[in-house]
C-alpha cells in the first residue's frame, strides 16, 4: 500500500508513456495485417484472372461426323499399299469431310442455305490431317464408315465460349451469320459440343491458322529434358562445390572472393546467362541451336548459385558437435562429412535443389537467346539423344510464343499454359515443403 | 605400465604454446600425465584448460587460426610430428565432449561407428561383441540392451553422455579425454558418470577438464590448476586441495578468485 501511494500511480490506470507504447504496438500490428491482406488480395486477383481466362483452353469444341472412307478416293488401286495411300494428301480427304458434313446436316433435318464447302469451313484446318493420320495408322478402315469427333475452327469454339458474338463477326471474313445459325442448330441436335481437350496438355504446337489444335505437350517434353540436364549437372557440381567450400576450404581471401562472387551470381539477370550460353555453347562449342541440352546447360549455370547457397546453409545448420563427435572417434574429415554431416543436411539440399529447379522451369529470358522459342509442331522425340539434341521449345517459351500471336484463341491458350506451368511449380514447391517438414531437425 | 622403463609418463608435454591468431592462449605448459590415472584440469573459465586438452588429440587442428608450438609426446612419440596422421592419433586418444553429442542414429550404430571405420571387426558377431563390451564399460548396457536400435538421441542426458563414453571406448583408445563431461548433467547422472570414470581408470589414462572442484577431488589422482593460460600447479590431488603451494591455487580453491 505504501509503495503504491508513494509512487503516486495506480496500476489500474495506464500512464501516458505506456499508452504511447501500446498505441505504437497496435499500429505496427495493423500495418503488418494490412500488408498481409494486400498480398493475399493480389494473390487472389492473380489466381482468379489466370483461372478464369485459362480454363477455357482445357475445353474445346468438337463436332461429331460420320465419315465414309471411300476406297475410290483413298486407295484408287485398291491394293491397300501404304506407300500409295500416303500419296493422298489432306486435300484428298477434304471432299470426304464436305460430304460427311452435308450428310450430317441433312440427317439432322437442318435447313440451311450454305454450300458444303462453307459447312466444312466450320471444321478446323487440322480436321483433315486428323482423319488422314487415323487412316494411315490402320489402313483396314478404308471402305468403312467411321464416327469421328472433329475439332471445329477457333471462331466456332470462341462462339461457344462467348469470345465470338454475332455482333463481333460483322467484319470477320472467316465466319458469317448463316454459319453461326448452323452451329446453333448443330448444338440443338447434340452433335456439336464442348468437351475436355486432352490434346492441349499432351499435343504439339500448331500453326497460326489452327489455334484450336495447339498443345503444350512437346514443350513440356522440352522442359523435362532441360530439367534432366539441370538436375544431372547442377546437383552434383553444386553439392560438391558447397561441401568443399564449407568443410574443407581454408578461410582466406581467395575463398572470400569466391563466396562473394557466388552470392553475386545468384543475382545476375537470367538474360546474361542466355547471352553467355549463346556465345559459348552455340557459337564457340557449336552445340545445336534450340536444343534442350543447351537450354539445360544455361539453366544449370543459373541454378548453380541457388543450389550452392542453400546447400551451404544446410551444411552450416548441422551442429558442430556432430563433426566433433565423428572426428573424436577417429573419423577422417571426409568420413565425418559423408557419414554424418551430409545425411543430416540432405533434406535442406533437396529442398534447395527443388526450388532451384522450379526457378529454372519458369525461366524464359535465356531461352529466347538460344532460340528455344521456335515453332515446334513436330512429334515427340524418340529416345534420350533426340530429346536432348533436337530443337524443342519449353513451357514458358511456348506461353510467350502463344501470347505473341495475333489470333485471340492463342491468348486463351497462353493463359491455359500458365495454369499448367503453375501446377508444375506448385507441385515442386509442395514437395520441397513436405520434405522439409518430414526431415527437419532430428537431433 | 609397459612404458614405465623408458618413459614414465603416458603423455609428456614440454613448453607447449597455443595461439589463437594473436592471442596467446596457453603459455609454456609442462605436464606429465601417467597411465591408469585420472588427471583433472581445473581453473577459471577461459584459462586454457580445454584448449590444452584439445591439443592432446589435435582437435585444435580443425580451427584455422589455432597454432600449437612445443612438444607433446604420447609413449615417447611426438604427436605433432609431420608424419603423424591426426585421424590415427584420435583413434588412440578418444574424446568425450561437454554436451552429449550422440549421432542421430541408433544406439548400436553410435557405438559401432568407430570400430566400423577402423575395421576392428571382421564380421557382424564380432561387431556385436565390441558394441556390447563398450556399452558395458560405459555402464549403460543394462539400460539399453533391449532397445539397441532405438535412436541414441532419444536417451536422457546422462544416458546420452554414457553412450558417448561407450562410443569413445569402443575404438580401444589408450587415453580418454573428457571435456567437462558432467556440466550438462543433473547430480544423479553426474554421480553415475563419475563412478564410471573411476572404473575406466583400470584400462585408460583419463584426462578430465572440470569446473567443479568437488568433482576433481572425487575422481582424480592428479590435478593441474590452470590460470590465464599458465599451468600454475600440478601434483597429487590431495595435496593440491589440502596444501597448495601457489597462493593463486589457494585463492581459487577457497573461492577467492575464479
Amino acid at each position: 500500500m505504501t509503495d503504491l501511494t508513494s509512487s503516486g500511480a495506480s496500476l489500474l490506470v495506464q500512464d501516458a508513456h505506456t499508452k504511447k507504447r501500446n498505441c505504437a504496438e497496435a499500429r505496427f500490428k495493423a500495418y503488418g495485417l494490412a500488408a498481409i491482406a494486400f498480398g493475399l488480395l493480389m494473390l487472389v486477383i492473380l489466381l482468379t484472372s489466370i483461372i478464369s481466362r485459362g480454363t477455357g483452353a482445357f475445353q474445346q469444341t468438337y463436332v461429331t461426323l460420320e465419315v465414309p472412307l471411300l476406297e475410290a478416293k483413298l486407295d484408287k488401286k485398291g491394293n491397300r499399299n501404304l506407300a500409295d495411300i500416303k500419296k493422298v494428301s489432306t486435300f484428298g480427304y477434304a471432299p470426304l469431310m464436305k460430304a460427311a458434313f452435308e450428310e450430317k446436316v441433312a440427317a439432322a433435318g437442318i435447313e440451311t442455305s450454305l454450300k458444303s464447302k462453307q459447312m466444312a469451313a466450320l471444321l478446323s484446318k487440322d480436321a483433315a490431317a486428323t482423319l488422314r493420320n487415323f487412316v494411315l495408322r490402320d489402313i483396314e478402315v478404308i471402305g468403312t464408315t467411321v464416327k469421328f469427333e472433329f475439332l471445329t475452327n477457333s471462331r466456332v469454339d470462341g462462339y461457344l465460349k462467348g469470345r465470338v458474338t454475332r455482333a463481333s463477326i460483322a467484319n470477320d471474313k472467316n465466319i458469317n451469320a448463316a454459319q453461326l445459325d448452323l452451329v446453333d442448330a448443330l448444338i440443338a441436335d447434340g452433335s456439336l459440343r464442348k468437351r475436355f481437350n486432352l490434346d492441349f496438355i499432351i499435343g504439339a504446337d500448331a500453326s497460326d491458322q489452327r489455334p484450336e489444335a495447339a498443345g503444350m505437350g512437346v514443350a513440356m517434353i522440352g522442359s523435362f529434358f532441360m530439367m534432366l540436364v539441370v538436375l544431372a549437372l547442377a546437383l552434383p557440381i553444386g553439392v560438391a562445390a558447397s561441401i568443399y567450400l564449407e568443410e574443407f576450404a581454408p578461410k582466406n581471401w581467395i575463398t572470400d572472393i569466391i563466396e562473394v562472387n557466388i552470392s553475386n551470381l545468384a543475382a545476375v539477370p537470367s538474360i546474361v546467362f542466355g547471352i553467355l550460353g549463346l556465345a559459348v555453347f552455340i557459337n564457340y562449342m557449336h552445340l545445336p541451336n534450340s536444343a534442350p541440352l543447351v537450354g539445360g546447360l544455361v539453366l544449370t549455370l543459373m541454378t548453380l548459385p541457388t543450389i550452392i547457397i542453400s546447400t551451404r546453409a544446410s551444411l552450416k545448420s548441422v551442429p558442430p558437435s556432430i563433426r566433433d563427435a565423428a572426428l573424436g572417434v577417429g573419423a577422417s574429415k571426409m568420413q565425418s562429412v559423408f557419414h554424418h554431416v551430409l545425411p543430416l543436411a540432405a533434406p535442406g539440399i533437396l529442398t534447395g535443389t527443388i526450388i532451384g529447379l522450379a526457378q529454372a522451369l519458369g525461366e524464359t529470358a535465356p531461352l529466347l537467346l538460344i532460340g528455344m522459342v521456335g515453332f515446334i509442331a513436330s512429334n515427340p522425340p524418340d529416345g534420350i539423344t533426340s530429346g536432348l539434341m533436337d530443337p524443342n521449345s519449353a513451357m514458358p517459351a511456348q506461353i510467350y510464343e502463344w501470347a505473341k500471336r495475333a489470333d485471340p484463341a492463342f491468348y486463351e491458350r497462353a493463359w491455359g499454359g500458365i495454369i499448367i506451368l503453375l501446377v508444375f511449380l506448385i507441385t515442386m514447391n509442395a514437395i520441397a515443403v513436405l520434405l522439409r517438414r518430414r526431415f527437419e531437425r532430428r537431433w | 605400465m609397459q612404458n614405465q622403463t623408458a618413459h614414465p609418463a603416458k603423455i609428456a608435454a614440454r613448453n607447449v604454446q597455443v595461439y589463437y591468431g594473436d592471442t596467446h592462449a596457453i603459455k609454456d605448459v609442462n605436464v606429465d600425465i601417467e597411465a591408469n590415472t585420472v588427471t583433472a584440469f581445473i581453473g577459471p573459465s577461459g584459462c586454457g584448460k580445454s584448449t590444452f586438452l584439445r591439443c592432446i588429440n589435435r582437435m585444435n587442428d580443425t580451427i584455422d587460426v589455432c597454432r600449437v608450438e612445443g612438444d607433446i609426446r604420447i609413449d615417447g612419440e611426438d604427436i605433432y610430428d609431420r608424419k603423424v596422421d591426426p585421424v590415427q592419433l584420435r583413434a588412440k586418444v578418444g574424446m568425450v565432449f561437454q554436451k552429449p553429442n550422440p549421432f542421430p542414429k541408433s544406439i548400436y550404430d553410435n557405438v559401432a561407428y568407430g570400430p566400423r571405420i577402423h575395421g576392428l571387426a571382421r564380421n557382424k558377431a564380432e561387431l556385436d561383441d565390441i558394441v556390447e563390451k563398450a556399452l558395458r564399460r560405459g555402464a549403460i548396457w543394462n539400460e539399453v540392451k533391449d532397445r539397441l536400435h532405438a535412436p541414441g538421441t532419444g536417451l536422457s542426458g546422462g544416458q546420452q553422455q554414457r553412450l558417448c563414453i561407450a562410443r569413445a571406448v569402443a575404438t580401444e583408445p589408450e587415453v580418454l579425454l573428457m571435456d567437462e563431461p558432467c556440466s550438462a548433467l543433473d547430480p544423479i547422472a553426474t554421480a553415475q558418470v563419475e563412478e564410471l570414470i573411476d572404473e575406466l581408470r583400470q584400462s585408460y589414462s583419463v584426462v578430465i577438464v572440470t569446473h567443479s572442484m568437488q568433482q576433481a577431488a572425487r575422481v582424480s589422482q592428479k590435478t593441474a590448476f590452470f590460470h590465464l593460460g599458465n599451468l600454475v600447479e600440478f601434483g597429487e590431488t590431495d595435496k593440491i586441495f589440502t596444501a597448495p603451494e601457489d597462493p593463486r591455487t589457494e585463492s581459487y580453491i577457497t573461492g577467492r578468485i575464479g
